[in-house]
């Protein structure tokens, strides 16, 4: 069955935007740069429009909405079947808001401009496809497709070290997901199905008749832990982000990263919590290690752009924290950081990339005072910082405060009250590095070779503000995203128990 | 006995003979593949429209006209077709014995289609040799240096390989008293288990067997000759070795092990387990072996060693399955046809770049990316799907053939089959980054002949549609493999 294609739509436009760019429009800068930011605003609307239709009742709990299905390669019992449900819609519409910002945000690219759209384009629909596909072969083909486009954006339009980041992001990505492959082949061959929706509600018993879950728990949890990033899987990420276009790391560190978070929820706690409460603690010290020394590293760091890059390293800490937790609040808490990061984190990358491209520098030491010049990009610079370190009012405050108290109450994983309060250090070292790089860039004295900066024309305000609308939206009013993430997660806080 | 049933072949046979007389009267030479393919499109059509029915044997016996033999049929003519087509640029440039290539190819694919359909030792071994030899002679058509070293050392090593194929057959039948599959497997039925397994002979028999075929698929440890021999032959003939000799190999694989040596379970596992260890040394050994390799075609050549182990892969688990279940046979027979598409589509491509640049060497692919976008394309995707990545056919083949060996118990082969994927995406995107990452040598466009185009944009097709919408070709696969059920 077929449903109304929404979903189908939102999914593929932006591939059928990268097919016209590459091979059919003509070469010319504007259309191709039009025809992109064409084909990424509709699906934007159109999520904009399904996040309105949601239903948000509360016997909608653990609902898949606006499903689609149909039969997709009958020997092997797989099906095309896209759906979203309150985990997967928020990261839907966060991943066209910034697919649209990303074409915005590129449009003083003029190195083989076509190219350049077309794997934007490709990217953005593979990481849709990894957040509405509801098939687990459809699931793992969206999370390879990632790869390419990643390869060569990274590779032609980075900067430094570009081709050893990109091969080094590639090999990490494809380690990960050789082992999911494995994983997934392994939940296929135990339960017959390929269907994720059903594997979930059925339970592990049919699994562990025929083989134990664990070796299948660990094998998806790999996968997931490489993207995420987990400690110690997580050296390709500065790399990556750092030597990546502005652009691209906006994507990187807004979505694609949360492709580990949303998997680990989706398949490894929802599949297997017996299994999964039984290694939380391992993986709630991993989150502990990832926050602190993430947090330690960044702190250190003189190159700007890598310092952003190193942050989501200790975040996503706080989302590995809330997940293992296991608690209801504390896996809507994870959630809500997973999505208040990809505005926040894309949001500092923008900017990174801004000053980068209009002052001419990025090493921190000698960068100083550009408060005076460049007045606006300092004033949103600075509320995405305090965003970042999780100051009320900002979406960064409510997504920690719900890991926090969440992970500090949850009763499922023993000592969890230890590490939590652990986690909650890495805060304050996060309100130390970010507060000290918004004084080394912005404060201070004015310094002359920076006179005649420019500051942000209108269409980089224009995404700028877009940004920090959203961030305060969520920010004051968290409720308009947790109330449709609560409704995905209590059927599996419900299985857990906690 | 029905002659109609073997029409594929003599129309094959016919068409040869045709083109070599042909070659002596007609002065536009480019006929000849116009009448080669012609004669491949009539094979093509009348195994099709045999394609699903049942019929008895022919040749009293020693030839099956089953499905599964009909399934290879259709996959060596169409490579056959996709060879020729790429062929004719290559070979207009040749002064003499145009008509001779072409039958050759012809025969080559003929003794594959034996190949595919003996039941019977003796047969196996004719069908085999009608196939070697008319390769050594492809191998060495260009007649310079490196050409001539290479159908030398693929003449002599395929000698030993062939006699050593010999040996094994005879220690079978002197064991067994029967060359005839099915009723080896009769015999051995009937004996206790402590008296095979007190009889050397015989195994030593199946190893040897093991060995002589693992020549003909490029496996591990008789893989000593792909490299030389991919990088002197004429490269459509490279391509042709690599996937058509390679396909041939394993359909005689599937069946001897099948129908002769799948019952007992208890000899079906320990052969399966041979595979598996053969599988593990194919794939790590191929894998890394290409990684410092600087010629396109060397490097292709270790990376087809890979790929025969992934596709042991497939007869490990069926091995495992002992004829409980034909997952790792059909498994085999579509990543073979993805295979086929992929491993044809980068040749070809390879083969319209170096008529240009007159090189192999990766290097000198440098900035193809501009110089010719729609070519490094082709070849880009041809070497993604290769790497086993989505959206290309070569990704499907691999969920399909490792979800038969999890299921069969292997998941540590697989897990070491994914790793070795990891590490030939390594080489594999080095040749993707060099093309659209690297500066050009010189702003000339690279030219390609239509037909050579046609060709590639077949094989893109087909690796994308497997790739996107493999069901159709999964169900072939499995009904081809359905004589592998007691």
């Amino acid at each position: 069955m077929l449903g109304s294609g929404y979903l189908t739509t939102i999914l593929f436009l932006p591939a059928v935007g990268a097919v016209l760019v590459a091979f059919v429009l003509s070469n010319r800068d504007r259309v191709i740069k039009w025809t992109a930011a064409l084909f990424t605003f509709v699906p934007l609307a159109l999520s904009l429009i399904l996040f309105a239709l949601f239903d948000r009742s509360p016997e909608a709990a653990g609902l898949i909405q606006f499903q689609e299905r149909a039969l997709w390669i009958a020997p092997i019992n797989a099906y095309y079947h896209l759906g979203v449900d309150g985990l997967s819609l928020p990261l839907m519409v966060l991943t066209a808001f910034l697919g649209f910002l990303a074409v915005l945000i590129s449009w003083k690219i003029h190195l083989r401009v076509r190219e350049y759209f077309a794997w934007l384009l490709l990217l953005e629909t593979s990481i849709l496809g990894v957040f509405l596909s509801l098939d687990l072969l459809l699931f793992f083909i969206m999370w390879e497709i990632e790869v390419i486009p990643m390869y060569f954006l990274i590779n032609i339009w980075g900067a430094g070290r570009k081709e050893y980041s990109a091969i080094k992001y590639v090999v990490y990505t494809l380690f990960g997901s050789a082992f999911m492959l494995a994983g997934i082949l392994s939940l296929y061959f135990t339960t017959g199905s390929l269907n994720m929706v059903e594997i979930g509600q059925r339970g592990l018993g049919l699994v562990q008749s025929i083989m134990p879950a664990a070796p299948i728990f660990w094998l998806l949890l790999i996968g997931f832990a490489v993207k995420l990033p987990v400690f110690p899987f997580h050296t390709w990420l500065p790399d990556a982000h750092t030597d990546a276009p502005t652009a691209v790391s906006v994507m990187l560190a807004g979505v694609l990263i949360k492709m580990g978070g949303y998997g680990m929820i989706r398949l490894c706690v929802t599949m297997f919590p017996p299994v999964a409460q039984q290694y939380a603690v391992i993986l709630v010290i991993l989150a502990i290690i990832g926050v602190l020394y993430g947090a330690a590293v960044t702190m250190r760091q003189t190159d700007f752009k890598r310092l952003i890059a190193y942050s989501s390293i200790s975040h996503m800490g706080y989302v590995l924290l809330g997940i293992f937790a296991l608690g209801k609040v504390s896996l809507v808490g994870a959630a809500l950081q997973m999505f208040s990061h990809g505005l926040v984190t894309g949001l500092l990358f923008a900017m990174v990339g801004l000053v980068m491209h209009n002052a001419h520098e990025r090493d921190l030491r000698k960068l100083g005072g550009l408060a005076r010049q460049v007045p606006i990009i300092t004033v949103v610079f600075s509320i995405a910082g305090l965003a970042s370190l999780g100051l009320p009012s900002t979406s960064g405050f409510a997504a920690e405060f719900l890991v926090f108290v969440g992970s500090f109450s949850s009763s499922l994983v023993p000592g969890i009250q230890v590490y939590t309060i652990l986690g909650v250090f890495g805060v304050v070292v996060t309100a130390g590095y970010i507060l000290w790089m918004l004084q080394r860039v912005f404060y201070g004295p004015p310094l002359e070779q920076y006179d005649g900066t420019a500051d942000a024309d209108v269409l980089e305000r224009v995404y700028m503000f877009a940004f920090v609308a959203v961030i305060m939206l969520v920010g004051i009013y968290p409720a308009i995203i947790t109330d449709i993430i609560k409704l995905g997660i209590s059927p599996i806080a419900g299985m857990l128990g906690g | 006995m029905n002659l109609a049933l073997f029409i594929p072949e003599i129309a094959l046979l016919a068409t040869a003979a045709i083109v070599i007389l042909l070659d002596l009267f007609i002065e536009q030479k480019r006929w000849l593949a116009q009448v080669s393919i012609s004669g491949l499109v009539i094979s093509g059509g009348v195994a099709i429209a045999m394609w699903g029915g049942s019929y008895p044997a022919i040749f009293n016996n020693m030839l099956a006209v089953d499905n599964f033999a009909l399934f290879f049929k259709m996959l060596f003519l169409g490579v056959a077709f996709l060879v020729i087509l790429s062929s004719t640029d290559y070979v207009s440039k040749f002064s003499r014995f145009q008509g001779e290539y072409y039958a050759l190819v012809l025969l080559a694919t003929l003794g594959m289609m034996l190949m595919a359909a003996t039941t019977n030792l003796i047969a196996i071994y004719i069908a085999l040799e009608l196939t070697s030899i008319s390769l050594y002679a492809l191998v060495g058509f260009l007649k310079d240096s490196k050409s001539t070293e290479a159908s030398l050392k693929y003449l002599l090593l395929g000698a030993i390989a062939s006699a050593v194929l010999l040996y094994g057959m005879a220690l079978v039948f002197g064991f067994t008293g029967k060359t005839q599959l099915s009723e080896i497997a009769q015999v051995l039925q009937a004996l206790p288990q402590t008296t095979l397994l007190a009889s050397p002979g015989l195994l030593l028999g199946v190893v040897l067997l093991v060995a002589g075929f693992g020549f003909k698929i490029a496996a591990v440890p008789f893989q000593m000759w792909v490299p030389d021999v991919y990088e002197g032959a004429p490269t459509p003939i490279t391509a042709y070795l690599s996937v058509a000799s390679k396909a041939a190999g394993f359909a005689i694989i599937l069946r001897v092990f099948f129908s002769a040596f799948g019952i007992p379970v208890w000899l079906s596992q320990n052969w399966g387990l041979i595979f598996a260890s053969l599988a593990v040394i194919s794939m790590t050994i191929g894998n890394i072996t290409a990684i410092p390799q600087t010629n396109i075609k060397r490097m292709l050549g270790y990376s087809s060693i890979a790929q025969a182990g992934y596709l042991m892969v497939g007869l490990a688990a069926m091995g495992m399955a002992s004829g409980i279940s034909i997952l790792g046979q059909s498994g085999v027979l579509f990543f073979l046809t993805s295979y086929a598409f992929t491993n044809l589509g980068a040749f070809i491509a390879v083969i319209a770049i170096s008529n240009k640049l007159d090189s192999d060497l990766i290097a000198d692919y440098s900035g193809m990316g501009k110089r010719a976008p729609l070519l490094a394309l082709a070849l880009t995707l041809c070497l993604v799907s290769l790497i086993g990545m989505p959206p290309a056919a070569g990704f499907m083949a691999k969920f399909y053939i490792f979800n038969a060996a999890v299921q069969h118990g292997l998941l540590w082969l697989v897990i070491i089959a994914v790793i070795n994927s990891v590490i030939s995406a390594y080489y594999y995107l080095r040749v993707v980054k060099v093309m659209w990452l690297g500066e050009t040598a010189s702003a000339e466009k690279v030219p390609s002949s239509g037909a050579l185009r046609l060709a590639l944009l077949l094989c893109c097709l087909g690796v994308l549609l497997l790739g996107i919408i493999p069901g159709y070709a999964m169900g072939l696969a499995q009904f081809a493999a359905n004589i592998f059920v007691y």
